[in-house]
């Protein structure tokens, strides 16, 4: 057991850690996926076309494989940031693709109805979309949105294996290399995995019965 | 200048008036894929004038109400709309669509904001009013329609005959030049049908001009200054309400006639 109690300080900066690499992840990803998600339901074709690849080719490589992609062959063409920034993009630009046709889910689920009395009214695609759509989309997404964001947070685990090892699993990966205690470490993480999943989903339905628009 | 036509000149069809209509269509085609849905219409709208649009389901009432304001897009012909040619799209068409109101059959009032809210959206985003402004204008529109005390319900919250209404006062909002109604009581029960006619009578009486599609011939016969019947795509028959129930002049609309209760 003092694998955990006597290293408090060191279990929590990988929490902590592991949270920070999470919400930076999972900001980026919105802006980048809601950016894409407009370009996916735009009158423009080039753009839907962009968006629709980009969604389909990072949506199909491993999160490990983008991720060793990033940290160790973008230095190989001179391209070097911190560490924690790049994982952070990799991570963004992988959970883009997620979020974009989470975002799209929530356009198609808006009644053809609103966009209509929008555009009837003269507004613009921008003030349509701004005002209207995504208003309402957003709405019904919290649950997968929800959803997504415990994934960001579980397969933040992964930025372990790419070098960052102040985060939650390099952390325990340590501890027990230090103690040969597999069971109370990794169980230990484990624990806070849960907690901290669980709390993203209370939230969710919380928020989700606030917001629910009922029709 | 009146903003009401004389109701004689109004219920000649076609008639010699010095004025240019408010609303004319030329030869408008509509296709959807390979099936016309609109053959060859014409029609002139002048100001202050209500127009009924009758006819079975599917003769094509809905597309061309739609097309009015170019919900939906046109094969053919020439809609101008207050002198201007209709704009294919752009800043044009939003200006015009500013001005042209739409009630439609499913209300469609914006499900996350409030009614006043509903009301503030499109004179603050589009027509850059002041808040303030915008928010006062609402209270008096909802006033109108007799809703003041919703103005911080959400449309979930209202019946069916309160969202119509407030609907209507969203369109008002805008101030505009020419309201199109597409069935805008086909969705409510008998009660609330009373109450968004009685809206829409209280409109025609104030000189509105209005274009509406309608099953309610009450409200055709009682308010219309003239009746436009359609089938198949084609307007068979345009003449003022009490000619066009007493002599329907075309088989179809007799046929028509015949198979509504009460008229
Ligand atoms: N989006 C569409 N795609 C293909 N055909 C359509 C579409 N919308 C309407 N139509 C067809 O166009 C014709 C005219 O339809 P429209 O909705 O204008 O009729 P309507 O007179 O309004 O009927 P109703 O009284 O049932 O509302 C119909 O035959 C319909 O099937
Ligand atoms: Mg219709």
């Amino acid at each position: 057991m003092d694998a955990i109690t006597s290293h408090p300080d060191v279990f929590g900066h990988g929490l902590l850690m592991s949270l920070q690499i999470s919400a930076c992840t999972f900001v980026l990803a919105a802006a980048i996926g809601l950016l894409l998600a407009v370009c996916r339901i735009s009158p423009v074709r080039p753009l839907r076309l962009f968006a629709a690849v980009y969604v389909s080719t990072v949506r199909s490589v491993p999160l490990l494989v983008l991720l060793a992609l990033f940290v160790f062959g973008l230095p190989e063409i001179g391209l070097v940031y911190s560490l924690f920034w790049t994982v952070v993009t990799a991570m963004a630009l992988y959970w883009a693709a997620f979020l974009c046709e989470t975002v799209r889910a929530g356009v198609r689920a808006v009644p053809v109805g609103q966009t209509e009395a929008a555009r009837a009214l003269g507004m613009t695609f921008g003030q349509v979309l701004g005002s209207v759509i995504v208003p309402q989309a957003l709405r019904c997404t919290v649950q997968p949105m929800a959803s997504l964001l415990i994934a960001v947070v579980l397969n933040s685990s992964l930025a372990a294996a790419v070098g960052v090892t102040q985060e939650l699993t390099g952390q325990t990966v340590l501890l027990d290399q230090q103690y040969a205690q597999p069971l109370v470490t990794f169980g230990a993480a484990a624990v806070c995995y849960v907690l901290i999943t669980l709390a993203i989903g209370r939230t969710a339905a919380v928020l989700d019965r606030r917001l629910a628009v009922l029709r | 200048m009146t903003s009401t036509v004389p109701v004689d000149a109004a219920h000649e069809v076609g008639a010699p008036d010095h004025r240019p209509p408010l609303v004319r269509i030329r030869g408008l085609d509509k296709h959807y894929g390979p099936t016309q849905v609109l053959h060859s219409v014409d029609l002139d709208v002048f100001a202050g004038e209500v127009v009924a649009i009758v006819g079975p389901s599917g003769s094509g009432k809905s597309t061309l109400c739609r097309c009015i304001n170019r919900l939906d897009s046109t094969t053919a012909g020439s809609i101008v709309v207050d002198g201007a040619p209709l704009p294919e799209e752009g800043s044009e068409l939003r200006r015009l669509r500013a001005e042209v109101g739409m009630v439609f059959q499913s209300f469609n009032l914006f499900a996350h904001l409030t009614v006043v809210q509903n009301l503030m959206l499109a004179p603050v985003k589009v027509r850059g009013i002041r808040l303030e402004e915008a928010r006062e204008r609402a209270y008096g529109l909802l006033e109108r329609v007799g809703l003041a005390d919703k103005a911080y319900a959400y449309p979930r919250h209202l019946s069916g005959g309160q969202q119509q209404r407030v609907a209507i006062a969203r369109a008002l909002a805008m101030e505009p030049k020419l309201l199109l109604f597409d069935e805008p009581t086909s969705a409510l029960d008998p009660e609330m049908v009373r109450e968004v006619l009685g809206v829409m009578t209280q409109l025609a009486l104030d000189g509105m001009t209005m274009i509406v599609v309608t099953h309610e011939m009450g409200f055709a016969r009682q308010v219309a200054d003239r009746v436009v019947f359609m089938d198949g795509g084609r307007i068979l028959r345009t003449a003022p309400p009490e000619e066009f129930f007493t002599a329907p002049g075309h088989p179809r609309a007799e046929a028509f006639l015949a198979t509504l209760p009460g008229v």
